[in-house]
Protein backbone atom coordinates (compact mmCIF):
# COMPACT_ATOMS: atom_id res chain seq x y z
CA UNK A 1 0.00 0.00 0.00
CA UNK A 2 1.24 3.45 -0.92
CA UNK A 3 0.16 6.94 0.00
CA UNK A 4 -1.86 8.84 -2.55
CA UNK A 5 -0.31 12.04 -3.89
CA UNK A 6 -0.47 14.48 -6.75
CA UNK A 7 2.24 12.35 -8.46
CA UNK A 8 0.30 9.10 -8.16
CA UNK A 9 -2.71 10.88 -9.60
CA UNK A 10 -0.54 12.18 -12.43
CA UNK A 11 1.02 8.79 -13.19
CA UNK A 12 -2.28 6.98 -13.17
CA UNK A 13 -3.88 9.58 -15.40
CA UNK A 14 -1.46 8.51 -18.14
CA UNK A 15 -2.73 4.94 -18.05
CA UNK A 16 -6.35 6.02 -18.01
CA UNK A 17 -6.73 5.27 -14.29
CA UNK A 18 -6.72 1.53 -15.09
CA UNK A 19 -3.72 0.58 -12.95
CA UNK A 20 -4.51 1.87 -9.47
CA UNK A 21 -3.46 -0.72 -6.91
CA UNK A 22 -6.12 -2.26 -4.69
CA UNK A 23 -7.03 0.28 -2.01
CA UNK A 24 -6.99 -2.17 0.89
CA UNK A 25 -5.33 -5.59 1.12
CA UNK A 26 -7.58 -8.58 1.71
CA UNK A 27 -6.30 -10.21 4.89
CA UNK A 28 -7.24 -13.36 6.81
CA UNK A 29 -7.58 -13.12 10.59
CA UNK A 30 -4.70 -14.30 12.79
CA UNK A 31 -5.43 -16.38 15.86
CA UNK A 32 -4.25 -13.83 18.41
CA UNK A 33 -4.50 -10.03 18.75
CA UNK A 34 -3.84 -7.49 21.52
CA UNK A 35 -7.27 -6.02 20.84
CA UNK A 36 -10.13 -6.60 18.45
CA UNK A 37 -12.72 -4.14 17.22
CA UNK A 38 -15.99 -5.66 16.12
CA UNK A 39 -17.62 -3.80 13.26
CA UNK A 40 -15.95 -2.13 10.28
CA UNK A 41 -18.11 0.99 10.13
CA UNK A 42 -16.78 4.48 10.63
CA UNK A 43 -16.53 4.17 14.40
CA UNK A 44 -14.70 0.83 14.43
CA UNK A 45 -12.20 1.81 11.75
CA UNK A 46 -11.53 5.16 13.41
CA UNK A 47 -10.95 3.46 16.77
CA UNK A 48 -8.46 1.08 15.15
CA UNK A 49 -6.64 3.96 13.47
CA UNK A 50 -6.26 5.92 16.73
CA UNK A 51 -5.26 2.80 18.68
CA UNK A 52 -2.39 2.42 16.24
CA UNK A 53 -1.56 6.09 15.84
CA UNK A 54 -2.07 7.54 19.33
CA UNK A 55 -1.26 4.50 21.46
CA UNK A 56 1.09 2.43 19.32
CA UNK A 57 -1.16 -0.63 19.61
CA UNK A 58 -0.85 -2.20 16.19
CA UNK A 59 -1.36 -5.93 16.73
CA UNK A 60 -5.08 -5.41 16.37
CA UNK A 61 -7.87 -6.27 13.97
CA UNK A 62 -11.17 -4.85 12.84
CA UNK A 63 -13.61 -7.65 12.09
CA UNK A 64 -16.45 -6.81 9.73
CA UNK A 65 -19.19 -9.31 9.04
CA UNK A 66 -19.85 -8.12 5.51
CA UNK A 67 -17.98 -5.47 3.53
CA UNK A 68 -16.35 -2.24 4.54
CA UNK A 69 -18.81 0.61 4.65
CA UNK A 70 -21.90 -1.55 4.16
CA UNK A 71 -23.47 -0.38 7.41
CA UNK A 72 -24.77 2.98 8.50
CA UNK A 73 -21.48 4.71 7.84
CA UNK A 74 -22.38 4.84 4.14
CA UNK A 75 -26.15 5.08 4.58
CA UNK A 76 -26.33 8.34 6.46
CA UNK A 77 -27.15 11.80 5.18
CA UNK A 78 -23.58 12.94 5.98
CA UNK A 79 -24.39 15.83 8.28
CA UNK A 80 -21.60 16.86 10.64
CA UNK A 81 -22.32 19.47 13.32
CA UNK A 82 -21.78 20.25 17.00
CA UNK A 83 -24.84 22.39 17.77
CA UNK A 84 -26.03 20.49 20.83
CA UNK A 85 -27.45 22.05 23.94
CA UNK A 86 -26.20 19.47 26.37
CA UNK A 87 -22.60 20.05 27.36
CA UNK A 88 -21.51 16.41 27.19
CA UNK A 89 -22.85 15.99 23.67
CA UNK A 90 -21.61 19.39 22.59
CA UNK A 91 -18.06 18.67 23.75
CA UNK A 92 -17.82 15.27 22.10
CA UNK A 93 -19.18 16.47 18.75
CA UNK A 94 -17.06 19.63 18.87
CA UNK A 95 -13.96 17.52 19.41
CA UNK A 96 -15.06 15.54 16.35
CA UNK A 97 -15.66 18.69 14.31
CA UNK A 98 -12.12 19.89 15.02
CA UNK A 99 -10.82 16.57 13.72
CA UNK A 100 -13.10 16.68 10.66
CA UNK A 101 -11.56 20.00 9.68
CA UNK A 102 -8.19 18.36 9.02
CA UNK A 103 -9.26 14.79 8.34
CA UNK A 104 -8.48 14.51 4.63
CA UNK A 105 -4.89 15.53 5.27
CA UNK A 106 -4.60 13.34 8.35
CA UNK A 107 -5.82 10.25 6.49
CA UNK A 108 -4.29 10.96 3.07
CA UNK A 109 -7.77 10.38 1.70
CA UNK A 110 -10.19 13.00 0.46
CA UNK A 111 -13.21 12.75 2.73
CA UNK A 112 -14.59 15.89 1.06
CA UNK A 113 -15.46 17.58 4.32
CA UNK A 114 -17.41 20.63 3.27
CA UNK A 115 -18.12 23.14 6.06
CA UNK A 116 -21.12 24.67 4.36
CA UNK A 117 -23.04 25.49 7.53
CA UNK A 118 -26.34 24.34 8.92
CA UNK A 119 -29.43 26.49 9.37
CA UNK A 120 -32.11 25.36 11.82
CA UNK A 121 -35.27 27.19 10.81
CA UNK A 122 -37.64 28.68 13.38
CA UNK A 123 -41.34 29.09 12.70
CA UNK A 124 -42.43 31.06 15.75
CA UNK A 125 -40.93 33.68 18.04
CA UNK A 126 -40.95 31.15 20.89
CA UNK A 127 -38.88 28.79 18.80
CA UNK A 128 -36.49 31.59 17.98
CA UNK A 129 -36.09 32.23 21.72
CA UNK A 130 -35.31 28.56 22.13
CA UNK A 131 -32.65 28.77 19.44
CA UNK A 132 -31.20 31.83 21.13
CA UNK A 133 -30.86 29.71 24.27
CA UNK A 134 -29.20 26.91 22.28
CA UNK A 135 -26.90 29.40 20.57
CA UNK A 136 -25.96 30.88 23.94
CA UNK A 137 -25.20 27.44 25.37
CA UNK A 138 -22.91 26.80 22.42
CA UNK A 139 -21.24 30.21 22.67
CA UNK A 140 -20.50 29.65 26.35
CA UNK A 141 -18.57 26.53 25.28
CA UNK A 142 -16.68 28.61 22.73
CA UNK A 143 -18.58 27.23 19.74
CA UNK A 144 -19.85 29.89 17.41
CA UNK A 145 -23.55 30.15 16.62
CA UNK A 146 -25.48 32.94 14.90
CA UNK A 147 -29.13 33.87 15.05
CA UNK A 148 -30.35 34.77 11.58
CA UNK A 149 -33.16 37.07 10.55
CA UNK A 150 -35.56 36.09 7.78
CA UNK A 151 -33.80 38.59 5.51
CA UNK A 152 -30.42 36.96 6.11
CA UNK A 153 -31.88 33.50 5.53
CA UNK A 154 -33.45 34.65 2.28
CA UNK A 155 -30.06 35.85 1.10
CA UNK A 156 -28.31 32.63 2.03
CA UNK A 157 -30.98 30.30 0.64
CA UNK A 158 -32.92 32.11 -2.07
CA UNK A 159 -34.95 29.05 -3.04
CA UNK A 160 -36.50 28.82 0.43
CA UNK A 161 -40.11 30.01 0.73
CA UNK A 162 -39.60 32.91 3.14
CA UNK A 163 -42.87 34.67 2.30
CA UNK A 164 -45.15 35.41 5.27
CA UNK A 165 -47.90 33.45 3.53
CA UNK A 166 -45.75 30.30 3.25
CA UNK A 167 -47.25 27.09 4.63
CA UNK A 168 -45.02 27.35 7.74
CA UNK A 169 -43.81 30.95 7.82
CA UNK A 170 -40.17 31.30 8.81
CA UNK A 171 -39.39 33.65 11.68
CA UNK A 172 -35.63 33.26 11.72
CA UNK A 173 -33.03 30.59 12.31
CA UNK A 174 -29.85 29.46 14.00
CA UNK A 175 -26.72 28.93 11.98
CA UNK A 176 -23.58 26.97 12.78
CA UNK A 177 -21.23 27.94 9.99
CA UNK A 178 -18.56 25.35 10.74
CA UNK A 179 -21.01 22.47 10.35
CA UNK A 180 -21.07 20.63 7.06
CA UNK A 181 -21.10 17.39 5.17
CA UNK A 182 -18.52 14.73 4.29
CA UNK A 183 -18.38 11.92 1.79
CA UNK A 184 -19.40 9.09 4.08
CA UNK A 185 -17.95 6.04 2.30
CA UNK A 186 -14.63 7.89 1.97
CA UNK A 187 -14.56 8.14 5.75
CA UNK A 188 -14.71 4.36 6.05
CA UNK A 189 -12.11 3.85 3.34
CA UNK A 190 -9.90 6.65 4.62
CA UNK A 191 -9.77 5.34 8.18
CA UNK A 192 -9.52 1.76 6.94
CA UNK A 193 -6.54 2.47 4.69
CA UNK A 194 -4.81 4.69 7.22
CA UNK A 195 -5.21 2.00 9.88
CA UNK A 196 -3.98 -0.75 7.52
CA UNK A 197 -0.94 1.35 6.65
CA UNK A 198 -0.07 1.32 10.36
CA UNK A 199 -0.32 -2.44 10.50
CA UNK A 200 -3.93 -3.02 11.54
CA UNK A 201 -5.65 -6.08 10.03
CA UNK A 202 -8.94 -5.12 8.44
CA UNK A 203 -10.81 -8.36 7.95
CA UNK A 204 -14.00 -8.36 5.92
CA UNK A 205 -16.52 -11.20 5.73
CA UNK A 206 -15.79 -12.24 9.29
CA UNK A 207 -18.75 -12.22 11.66
CA UNK A 208 -18.29 -12.34 15.41
CA UNK A 209 -20.55 -15.05 16.84
CA UNK A 210 -19.45 -15.32 20.46
CA UNK A 211 -17.46 -13.63 23.21
CA UNK A 212 -15.21 -16.04 25.06
CA UNK A 213 -14.95 -15.26 28.78
CA UNK A 214 -13.13 -16.58 31.79
CA UNK A 215 -13.46 -15.32 35.36
CA UNK A 216 -15.16 -12.04 34.48
CA UNK A 217 -12.67 -11.29 31.72
CA UNK A 218 -12.69 -11.43 27.95
CA UNK A 219 -10.20 -13.94 26.61
CA UNK A 220 -11.28 -14.21 23.02
CA UNK A 221 -13.99 -14.22 20.43
CA UNK A 222 -15.60 -16.76 18.16
CA UNK A 223 -16.02 -15.81 14.55
CA UNK A 224 -17.25 -17.41 11.35
CA UNK A 225 -13.54 -17.78 10.54
CA UNK A 226 -12.53 -19.42 13.78
CA UNK A 227 -11.64 -18.54 17.35
CA UNK A 228 -9.36 -15.59 18.04
CA UNK A 229 -7.59 -15.04 21.37
CA UNK A 230 -7.66 -11.46 22.61
CA UNK A 231 -7.93 -9.73 26.00
CA UNK A 232 -9.80 -6.69 24.67
CA UNK A 233 -12.90 -6.40 22.54
CA UNK A 234 -14.53 -3.12 21.54
CA UNK A 235 -17.87 -3.26 19.80
CA UNK A 236 -18.90 -0.70 17.19
CA UNK A 237 -21.73 -2.59 15.54
CA UNK A 238 -24.56 0.00 15.51
CA UNK A 239 -27.77 -1.97 14.86
CA UNK A 240 -26.20 -5.22 16.08
CA UNK A 241 -25.22 -3.81 19.50
CA UNK A 242 -27.89 -5.64 21.50
CA UNK A 243 -27.12 -8.93 19.73
CA UNK A 244 -23.36 -8.75 20.20
CA UNK A 245 -23.61 -7.58 23.83
CA UNK A 246 -25.98 -10.45 24.50
CA UNK A 247 -23.08 -12.75 23.57
CA UNK A 248 -21.36 -11.29 26.65
CA UNK A 249 -24.57 -11.51 28.68
CA UNK A 250 -24.89 -7.75 28.83
CA UNK A 251 -28.32 -6.26 28.27
CA UNK A 252 -28.46 -2.76 26.84
CA UNK A 253 -30.92 0.13 27.07
CA UNK A 254 -31.38 0.07 23.31
CA UNK A 255 -34.06 -0.50 20.73
CA UNK A 256 -33.55 -0.90 17.02
CA UNK A 257 -35.46 1.27 14.61
CA UNK A 258 -35.38 1.93 10.91
CA UNK A 259 -34.38 5.26 9.42
CA UNK A 260 -34.76 6.07 5.76
CA UNK A 261 -33.32 8.72 3.48
CA UNK A 262 -33.62 9.59 -0.19
CA UNK A 263 -32.00 11.57 -3.01
CA UNK A 264 -33.41 13.38 -5.99
CA UNK A 265 -31.96 13.46 -9.48
CA UNK A 266 -28.90 15.74 -9.71
CA UNK A 267 -29.48 19.38 -10.54
CA UNK A 268 -27.27 22.46 -10.81
CA UNK A 269 -26.12 24.03 -7.53
CA UNK A 270 -29.16 25.45 -5.77
CA UNK A 271 -28.55 24.85 -2.07
CA UNK A 272 -25.14 25.57 -0.56
CA UNK A 273 -25.92 24.90 3.07
CA UNK A 274 -27.81 22.36 5.19
CA UNK A 275 -31.35 23.33 6.14
CA UNK A 276 -33.54 21.76 8.80
CA UNK A 277 -37.26 22.28 9.32
CA UNK A 278 -38.37 23.79 12.61
CA UNK A 279 -41.62 21.89 12.99
CA UNK A 280 -40.91 18.51 11.46
CA UNK A 281 -37.84 16.42 11.71
CA UNK A 282 -36.53 17.15 8.22
CA UNK A 283 -33.07 17.95 6.89
CA UNK A 284 -31.75 18.57 3.40
CA UNK A 285 -28.49 19.33 1.63
CA UNK A 286 -27.13 19.11 -1.89
CA UNK A 287 -24.37 16.66 -2.73
CA UNK A 288 -21.39 17.59 -4.85
CA UNK A 289 -22.97 15.59 -7.67
CA UNK A 290 -26.02 17.82 -7.44
CA UNK A 291 -28.52 15.46 -5.86
CA UNK A 292 -30.65 16.79 -3.03
CA UNK A 293 -30.29 14.37 -0.14
CA UNK A 294 -32.91 14.42 2.57
CA UNK A 295 -34.31 12.53 5.49
CA UNK A 296 -36.90 12.68 8.22
CA UNK A 297 -38.16 10.54 11.07
CA UNK A 298 -37.61 6.89 11.87
CA UNK A 299 -40.42 4.52 10.88
CA UNK A 300 -41.59 4.67 14.48
CA UNK A 301 -41.69 1.13 15.82
CA UNK A 302 -39.05 -1.50 16.60
CA UNK A 303 -37.53 -2.76 13.39
CA UNK A 304 -34.60 -4.98 12.33
CA UNK A 305 -34.77 -4.43 8.60
CA UNK A 306 -33.48 -1.89 6.10
CA UNK A 307 -36.72 -1.88 4.07
CA UNK A 308 -38.81 1.01 5.24
CA UNK A 309 -42.37 2.10 4.62
CA UNK A 310 -43.61 4.93 2.44
CA UNK A 311 -45.43 7.09 5.05
CA UNK A 312 -42.27 8.42 6.77
CA UNK A 313 -40.75 9.27 3.39
CA UNK A 314 -43.94 10.96 2.28
CA UNK A 315 -43.88 13.00 5.49
CA UNK A 316 -40.30 14.06 4.81
CA UNK A 317 -41.16 15.07 1.27
CA UNK A 318 -44.21 17.02 2.44
CA UNK A 319 -41.96 18.88 4.87
CA UNK A 320 -39.49 19.50 2.04
CA UNK A 321 -42.11 20.98 -0.26
CA UNK A 322 -43.47 23.24 2.45
CA UNK A 323 -40.04 24.89 2.56
CA UNK A 324 -38.99 24.52 -1.08
CA UNK A 325 -42.09 24.52 -3.31
CA UNK A 326 -39.83 24.72 -6.38
CA UNK A 327 -38.49 21.20 -5.70
CA UNK A 328 -41.86 19.64 -6.48
CA UNK A 329 -40.87 18.77 -10.04
CA UNK A 330 -37.73 16.89 -9.08
CA UNK A 331 -37.75 13.12 -9.34
CA UNK A 332 -36.61 10.87 -6.52
CA UNK A 333 -33.82 8.60 -7.63
CA UNK A 334 -33.22 6.36 -4.65
CA UNK A 335 -34.47 5.66 -1.17
CA UNK A 336 -32.77 3.42 1.36
CA UNK A 337 -32.79 2.64 5.04
CA UNK A 338 -30.51 1.73 7.91
CA UNK A 339 -31.10 0.02 11.24
CA UNK A 340 -30.30 2.52 13.96
CA UNK A 341 -29.64 1.63 17.60
CA UNK A 342 -31.83 4.09 19.49
CA UNK A 343 -30.97 4.55 23.15
CA UNK A 344 -33.37 5.20 26.00
CA UNK A 345 -32.26 8.79 26.59
CA UNK A 346 -31.36 9.57 22.99
CA UNK A 347 -27.64 9.75 23.83
CA UNK A 348 -24.88 7.28 23.03
CA UNK A 349 -23.16 4.75 25.27
CA UNK A 350 -19.37 4.86 25.30
CA UNK A 351 -18.38 2.69 28.17
CA UNK A 352 -16.41 0.02 29.94
CA UNK A 353 -18.60 -2.77 31.24
CA UNK A 354 -18.91 -5.23 34.11
CA UNK A 355 -16.95 -7.63 31.92
CA UNK A 356 -13.22 -6.83 31.96
CA UNK A 357 -11.90 -6.08 28.49
CA UNK A 358 -15.33 -5.56 26.93
CA UNK A 359 -15.96 -2.03 25.69
CA UNK A 360 -19.18 -0.72 24.23
CA UNK A 361 -19.74 2.05 21.72
CA UNK A 362 -23.42 2.05 20.81
CA UNK A 363 -26.73 3.88 20.94
CA UNK A 364 -25.80 6.59 18.47
CA UNK A 365 -29.42 6.82 17.31
CA UNK A 366 -29.25 8.62 14.03
CA UNK A 367 -26.48 11.00 14.83
CA UNK A 368 -23.30 8.98 15.00
CA UNK A 369 -21.63 9.89 11.75
CA UNK A 370 -20.69 13.39 12.88
CA UNK A 371 -18.98 11.96 15.96
CA UNK A 372 -16.87 9.37 14.10
CA UNK A 373 -13.38 10.87 14.60
CA UNK A 374 -13.95 11.68 18.28
CA UNK A 375 -15.52 8.29 19.00
CA UNK A 376 -12.46 6.68 17.42
CA UNK A 377 -10.08 8.70 19.60
CA UNK A 378 -12.01 8.23 22.81
CA UNK A 379 -12.69 4.52 22.37
CA UNK A 380 -9.04 3.95 21.43
CA UNK A 381 -7.93 5.72 24.60
CA UNK A 382 -10.40 3.72 26.68
CA UNK A 383 -9.22 0.42 25.23
CA UNK A 384 -5.53 1.27 25.45
CA UNK A 385 -5.59 2.53 29.02
CA UNK A 386 -8.61 0.65 30.42
CA UNK A 387 -9.72 3.96 31.89
CA UNK A 388 -12.73 6.12 31.08
CA UNK A 389 -11.58 9.20 29.14
CA UNK A 390 -13.06 12.51 30.25
CA UNK A 391 -15.14 12.95 27.10
CA UNK A 392 -16.67 9.49 27.60
CA UNK A 393 -17.39 9.83 31.31
CA UNK A 394 -20.94 11.21 30.91
CA UNK A 395 -21.80 8.42 28.47
CA UNK A 396 -21.11 5.42 30.69
CA UNK A 397 -23.64 2.61 30.73
CA UNK A 398 -24.07 3.01 34.47
CA UNK A 399 -25.89 6.32 33.97
CA UNK A 400 -29.11 4.35 33.52
CA UNK A 401 -28.68 3.10 37.08
CA UNK A 402 -27.26 6.25 38.67
CA UNK A 403 -29.94 8.45 37.13
CA UNK A 404 -27.52 10.71 35.25
CA UNK A 405 -29.21 10.28 31.92
CA UNK A 406 -28.38 12.71 29.12
CA UNK A 407 -31.67 13.68 27.60
CA UNK A 408 -31.11 16.35 24.98
CA UNK A 409 -34.73 16.04 23.94
CA UNK A 410 -36.24 14.86 27.21
CA UNK A 411 -38.95 12.55 25.96
CA UNK A 412 -38.51 9.76 28.48
CA UNK A 413 -37.60 6.16 27.64
CA UNK A 414 -39.42 6.21 24.31
CA UNK A 415 -36.69 5.81 21.70
CA UNK A 416 -39.13 5.91 18.81
CA UNK A 417 -39.67 9.61 19.60
CA UNK A 418 -35.99 10.53 19.52
CA UNK A 419 -33.92 11.93 16.67
CA UNK B 1 -47.66 -0.62 4.53
CA UNK B 2 -47.88 -2.51 7.80
CA UNK B 3 -51.52 -3.39 8.47
CA UNK B 4 -52.55 -3.73 12.08
CA UNK B 5 -55.55 -5.80 13.19
CA UNK B 6 -57.34 -3.73 15.83
CA UNK B 7 -59.23 -6.20 18.04
CA UNK B 8 -62.21 -3.84 18.02
CA UNK B 9 -62.28 -2.40 14.50
CA UNK B 10 -60.43 -4.92 12.34
CA UNK B 11 -57.38 -4.48 10.13
CA UNK B 12 -56.31 -0.92 9.30
CA UNK B 13 -53.25 0.95 7.97
CA UNK B 14 -50.55 1.45 10.55
CA UNK B 15 -50.82 5.23 10.10
CA UNK B 16 -54.06 5.08 12.16
CA UNK B 17 -52.14 3.81 15.18
CA UNK B 18 -49.76 5.16 17.80
CA UNK B 19 -46.91 3.00 18.97
CA UNK B 20 -46.45 2.28 22.66
CA UNK B 21 -43.30 0.16 22.77
CA UNK B 22 -42.28 -3.17 24.27
CA UNK B 23 -45.19 -4.80 26.10
CA UNK B 24 -43.15 -7.44 27.90
CA UNK B 25 -41.52 -5.08 30.35
CA UNK B 26 -43.58 -5.30 33.51
CA UNK B 27 -44.02 -2.35 35.79
CA UNK B 28 -42.86 -3.51 39.25
CA UNK B 29 -45.89 -4.26 41.38
CA UNK B 30 -44.77 -3.50 44.91
CA UNK B 31 -43.58 0.04 44.28
CA UNK B 32 -42.96 0.81 47.94
CA UNK B 33 -40.36 -1.89 48.40
CA UNK B 34 -38.68 -2.59 45.08
CA UNK B 35 -35.02 -1.94 44.55
CA UNK B 36 -33.74 0.78 42.23
CA UNK B 37 -32.33 -1.85 39.90
CA UNK B 38 -35.79 -3.25 39.22
CA UNK B 39 -37.01 0.22 38.31
CA UNK B 40 -34.04 0.82 36.01
CA UNK B 41 -34.59 -2.48 34.26
CA UNK B 42 -38.25 -1.72 33.76
CA UNK B 43 -37.63 1.82 32.56
CA UNK B 44 -34.59 1.45 30.37
CA UNK B 45 -33.44 -2.06 29.55
CA UNK B 46 -34.91 -3.99 26.63
CA UNK B 47 -34.41 -7.35 24.90
CA UNK B 48 -34.54 -5.61 21.51
CA UNK B 49 -35.18 -8.86 19.63
CA UNK B 50 -34.67 -9.54 15.94
CA UNK B 51 -37.92 -11.44 15.48
CA UNK B 52 -40.93 -11.83 17.71
CA UNK B 53 -41.81 -8.67 19.62
CA UNK B 54 -44.86 -8.13 21.83
CA UNK B 55 -45.75 -4.46 21.78
CA UNK B 56 -48.40 -1.87 22.61
CA UNK B 57 -50.40 -0.03 19.99
CA UNK B 58 -53.22 2.44 20.32
CA UNK B 59 -55.85 2.82 17.63
CA UNK B 60 -55.57 6.57 18.04
CA UNK B 61 -57.41 7.53 14.83
CA UNK B 62 -60.10 4.91 15.44
CA UNK B 63 -61.59 3.50 18.62
CA UNK B 64 -58.69 4.84 20.74
CA UNK B 65 -58.22 1.55 22.59
CA UNK B 66 -54.81 0.23 23.60
CA UNK B 67 -54.00 -3.40 22.82
CA UNK B 68 -50.98 -5.66 22.37
CA UNK B 69 -49.71 -7.14 19.17
CA UNK B 70 -47.02 -9.73 18.42
CA UNK B 71 -45.04 -8.75 15.33
CA UNK B 72 -41.85 -9.94 13.72
CA UNK B 73 -39.41 -7.00 13.74
CA UNK B 74 -37.51 -8.41 10.76
CA UNK B 75 -40.36 -9.25 8.38
CA UNK B 76 -43.12 -7.07 9.85
CA UNK B 77 -45.41 -10.10 9.85
CA UNK B 78 -48.14 -9.96 12.48
CA UNK B 79 -47.71 -13.24 14.30
CA UNK B 80 -50.66 -13.37 16.64
CA UNK B 81 -53.97 -11.66 16.48
CA UNK B 82 -53.96 -8.55 18.60
CA UNK B 83 -55.13 -9.11 22.13
CA UNK B 84 -57.62 -6.77 23.70
CA UNK B 85 -56.66 -5.90 27.25
CA UNK B 86 -58.93 -3.16 28.47
CA UNK B 87 -57.49 -0.65 30.86
CA UNK B 88 -53.90 -1.47 30.01
CA UNK B 89 -51.36 0.46 28.04
CA UNK B 90 -47.76 1.49 28.33
C1 LIG C 1 -30.58 6.99 6.86
C2 LIG C 1 -29.59 7.42 7.91
C3 LIG C 1 -29.19 8.76 7.97
C4 LIG C 1 -28.28 9.18 8.94
N1 LIG C 1 -27.86 10.49 8.91
C5 LIG C 1 -26.90 10.91 9.75
C6 LIG C 1 -26.38 12.24 9.66
O1 LIG C 1 -26.79 13.02 8.79
N2 LIG C 1 -25.44 12.63 10.55
C7 LIG C 1 -24.96 11.79 11.51
O2 LIG C 1 -24.13 12.21 12.30
N3 LIG C 1 -25.40 10.50 11.61
C8 LIG C 1 -26.35 10.04 10.75
N4 LIG C 1 -26.79 8.73 10.82
C9 LIG C 1 -26.25 7.84 11.87
C10 LIG C 1 -24.89 7.25 11.53
O3 LIG C 1 -24.91 6.72 10.23
C11 LIG C 1 -24.54 6.15 12.55
O4 LIG C 1 -24.75 6.61 13.87
C12 LIG C 1 -23.08 5.71 12.44
O5 LIG C 1 -22.72 5.47 11.12
C13 LIG C 1 -22.87 4.46 13.30
O6 LIG C 1 -21.52 4.10 13.41
P1 LIG C 1 -20.73 3.18 12.37
O7 LIG C 1 -20.35 4.01 11.20
O8 LIG C 1 -19.61 2.55 13.06
O9 LIG C 1 -21.87 2.10 12.01
P2 LIG C 1 -21.95 1.03 10.83
O10 LIG C 1 -21.40 1.55 9.57
O11 LIG C 1 -23.37 0.53 10.81
O12 LIG C 1 -20.97 -0.09 11.35
C14 LIG C 1 -21.34 -1.23 12.08
C15 LIG C 1 -20.73 -2.42 11.39
O13 LIG C 1 -20.77 -3.56 12.25
C16 LIG C 1 -20.90 -4.70 11.44
N5 LIG C 1 -21.35 -5.81 12.28
C17 LIG C 1 -22.56 -5.99 12.87
N6 LIG C 1 -22.58 -7.14 13.56
C18 LIG C 1 -21.37 -7.72 13.43
C19 LIG C 1 -20.78 -8.93 13.92
N7 LIG C 1 -21.46 -9.79 14.69
N8 LIG C 1 -19.50 -9.20 13.57
C20 LIG C 1 -18.79 -8.34 12.78
N9 LIG C 1 -19.30 -7.18 12.29
C21 LIG C 1 -20.57 -6.88 12.62
C22 LIG C 1 -21.92 -4.25 10.40
O14 LIG C 1 -21.89 -5.08 9.25
C23 LIG C 1 -21.49 -2.82 10.13
O15 LIG C 1 -20.64 -2.70 9.02
C24 LIG C 1 -27.74 8.26 9.88
C25 LIG C 1 -28.13 6.92 9.82
C26 LIG C 1 -29.04 6.49 8.85
C27 LIG C 1 -29.43 5.03 8.79
ZN1 LIG D 1 -59.92 0.20 16.84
Amino acid sequence: MKNYSIWSLFRNAFSGHCNWPQALPDVAPQDQYDAVIVGGGGHGLAAAYYLAKNHGVTNIAVLEKSWLGGGNVARNTTIVRSNYFHEARGRLTEQALKLWENLSRELNFNVMFSPRGIINLAHSTAQLDDYARLGNAMTVRGVNAELLTVGQIKQLVPCLDTRPEARFPITGGLMQRRAGTARHDAVAWGYGRAAALRGVDIVQNCEVTGIVRQGGKVIGIDTTRGRIRTPKVGICVAGASSRVSEMAEIRLPLENHLLQACVTEPVKPILNTIVTHGLFNFYISQTDKGELVMGGDIDGYNRYSTFGELPPLEAAIRACLSLFPSFSRLRLMRTWGGVVDMSMDGSPILSKTSLDGFYINAGWCYGGFKATPAVGQVLAQMMATDETPELAAPFVLDRFHSGHIIAEEGKGPKPWLYH
Amino acid sequence: MLRIPCPYCGERDRTEFTYGGDARVQRPADTDHIRDKAWDDYLYFRDNPAGEHREYWQHSLGCRQWFTLVRNTVTNEVLKEAAANPGSGP
